[in-house]
């Protein structure tokens, strides 16, 4: 299987308020349908290496490839293609337009990549709710609905364009027991039944436990 | 790659679900152009009006004999003092005829010019206005009432009575209101005239003249060119007083200067008679330009604001359509598009605001002593203003709404995402 992520030699510094080596030589890669994990202490540069690999974040050193391609050095606007088309998020607070329907929030992403017609990226959406099982909730305000519910619909959004990877910051942290044991299901549920590849920054112990490796981090560096 | 569809989709919801928002967004510009709109139709209006009342019975070139010293006198001629220098003490006037020389003649010339729209004779004569045996002192103007009428709107100034009436009536006169009044005179009365040599005419009011200019209206009366010829005791041909009308007022001055050389009369234009007028009208259009300009510009700071704090609220919004693939351009177009569509519904409505406001300026009753014929407040519908207003709304809405979208563009998703 090839890799989907690949990092080389990822270094990045923070200049404010003193600089400082946040990430230190980080080399690894992430298989096709691999369900990894980050994990390690608050500050350890976690967050700050997902951001790095979501290409959203273009202050470092070092090459990162994605399907095999290279991705460093691309014009922001080619990066937002690639994020658009390749990448799903799922970010500790659930982050929905909260004036658009449920539906339209899943839906977004896909409009914008526009390789579809409007009937089929709905066909699509309400499919991803399905599996997601919250389509009852398609037509509701995103501001209406629960905590878990709302993460189950950015889940469902990040799927939309049958992105290459998903990735998660903390996508439990804000979750009680019972929804956090829901959202690992379906994660778990994607990577096995879809083959979907995921990458999920965590400090849950209990979550990282049940993927398929775990990245530990400690300053900076990756310890394992 | 710019999806049009997706992008306006976004920016309706944003508009839709802040109605209270665009609302007041929409109604700052609302405002600010139907304010332009009243105030420069109705200060254009005023302009206009009083351009009128200047040039409308201000001939565009006024032609008559001056009586003025001779600018040569005779020593002049002699050779033996040519280069001398040559003092005259006690310079008079020279013994001239206030009639111009050959009138019939250069009336003709003048009105071959195509620039001219036309060239009208007049005639002034002192005369004393009798009632009983009361004697007042005034002119009276011999014209040819109807190209009066045509030329320099002498129809608006005539409160009783018509053109026509003067016209056919060669007994006929149009007694000025303030000889009217003094005299307790009407329409249909008789009135005595005497000229200087003391023959009396008498002749029948048929129509009341009042320009505004109490002090003008207090002496002034009009007549037919013939009736003046025959109260002077004069020819035909006896005319002291031509006016011009142009089709473009620059030519006045040049015209001017070329028929003073030509014939030897002296020739007034319109810029030079009144030049103190023109200042007047730059300094009132000045004003127009720097209120509506000043109405414009804080309806831009308005939609400035609104759209400023629309974006601080949108933060969080503008993180996730970034972090899920809209590039800045796209986030700078949603946000752009909300400003414009709130700069055309706004200036839309303002047009119409308006219009209506300044229709009923257009139906506010305004009598003036200075203006018989205005019953109502002038008011200019130049479809113009409209065409500048919506332009300038979709101007200003556009430079407002270009800054804070611009800060939209550069706003960093992973500060927004990691600040919370």
């Amino acid at each position: 299987m090839g890799a989907v992520l690949k990092a080389v030699n990822v270094n990045k510094y923070f200049t404010k308020p003193t600089r400082f080596h946040v990430l230190k030589d980080i080399n690894f890669e992430i298989s096709k349908g691999e369900f990894t994990s980050i994990m390690g202490k608050s500050g350890c540069g976690k967050s700050t290496l997902l951001y790095v690999l979501s290409t959203m974040d273009t202050d470092y050193e070092g090459s990162l490839f994605l399907n095999n391609e290279l991705v460093t050095g691309k014009e922001r606007h080619e990066l937002s293609f690639i994020r658009n088309r390749d990448i799903g998020f799922v970010f500790q607070f659930h982050y929905l337009l909260s004036e658009f329907s449920v539906l339209e929030n899943v839906m977004l992403p896909a409009k914008k990549l526009a390789a579809k017609s409007l009937q089929e990226i709905e066909f699509d959406a309400i499919q991803k709710l399905k599996i997601l099982e919250i389509d009852h909730l398609a037509k509701k305000r995103a501001s209406r609905i629960s905590g878990g519910e709302k993460q189950r619909v950015a889940i469902a959004r990040a799927l939309i364009n049958n992105p290459a990877i998903i990735m998660g910051d903390e996508p439990t942290g804000n979750l009680d027991s019972y929804n956090a044991q829901n959202v690992f299901n379906i994660f778990r549920q994607l990577s096995d039944e879809q083959g979907l590849s995921l990458l999920v920054v965590t400090h849950d112990r209990d979550f990282a436990n049940k993927t398929d490796r775990i990245i530990t981090m400690t300053d900076g560096q990756i310890l394992s | 790659m710019i999806n049009w569809k997706v992008i306006l989709g976004i920016a309706r919801t944003h508009l839709l679900t802040k109605i209270k928002q665009t609302s007041i967004a929409a109604l700052g510009v609302t405002f600010g152009i139907g304010a332009y709109i009243t105030l420069v139709c109705f200060m254009t209006g005023l302009n206009k009006m009083l351009d009128d009342l200047i040039l409308n019975q201000t001939p565009h070139v006024h032609i008559y004999n001056e009586i003025e010293p001779s600018n040569k006198q005779p020593i002049a001629l002699y050779k033996e003092f040519e280069n001398a220098l040559n003092v005259v003490h006690s310079v008079k006037p020279r013994q001239t005829q206030k009639r111009i020389h050959n009138a019939l003649a250069l009336l003709e010339h003048l009105n071959e010019d195509t620039k001219v729209k036309g060239a009208i004779p007049q005639i002034k004569a002192q005369v004393f206005y009798l009632a009983g045996t009361i004697e007042l002192g005034g002119t009276i103007t011999g014209i040819q009432a109807m190209e009066e009428a045509r030329l320099f709107n002498f129809k608006d100034y005539i409160v009783q009575g018509s053109v026509q009436d003067l016209e056919s009536n060669f007994n006929g006169i149009l007694l000025g209101s303030g000889i009217a009044d003094k005299m307790s005179m009407t329409i249909g009365d008789r009135i005595q005239i005497s000229n200087s040599s003391g023959e009396v005419f008498p002749l029948k009011i048929v129509g009341i003249f009042q320009s505004g200019i109490a002090e003008l209206d207090n002496v002034q009366s009009f007549v037919n060119l013939k009736t003046s010829q025959r109260v002077l005791g004069e020819a035909e041909n006896y005319i002291t007083d031509i006016n011009l009308k142009l089709h473009d007022i620059g030519y006045a001055p040049e015209l001017a200067q070329q028929i003073e050389q030509q014939f030897g009369l002296k020739a007034i234009d319109i810029n030079t008679a009144n030049a103190q007028f023109e200042t007047g009208t730059t300094i009132r259009n000045l004003i127009t330009y720097a209120v509506s300009i000043t109405l414009l510009i804080v309806a831009g700071f308005g939609i400035y604001n609104i759209l400023n704090m629309l974006i601080y609220e949108k933060m969080n919004d503008i993180a996730i359509l970034k972090a899920t693939g809209f590039s800045g351009k796209d986030v700078q177009l949603i946000f752009m598009s909300q400003a414009l569509i709130i700069g055309f519904i706004g200036g839309i409505l303002g047009l119409v605001l308006g219009y209506l406001l300044s229709m009923t300026i257009d139906q506010i009753p305004f009598d003036t002593e200075a203006l018989p014929t205005i019953n109502t407040y002038p008011v200019n519908h130049n479809p113009m203003f409209y065409v500048i207003g919506i332009s300038f709304a979709m101007v200003s809405t556009f430079l407002a709404g270009y800054l804070p979208s611009r800060k939209a563009k550069r706003i960093d998703p992973v500060r927004i995402i990691r600040g919370q």
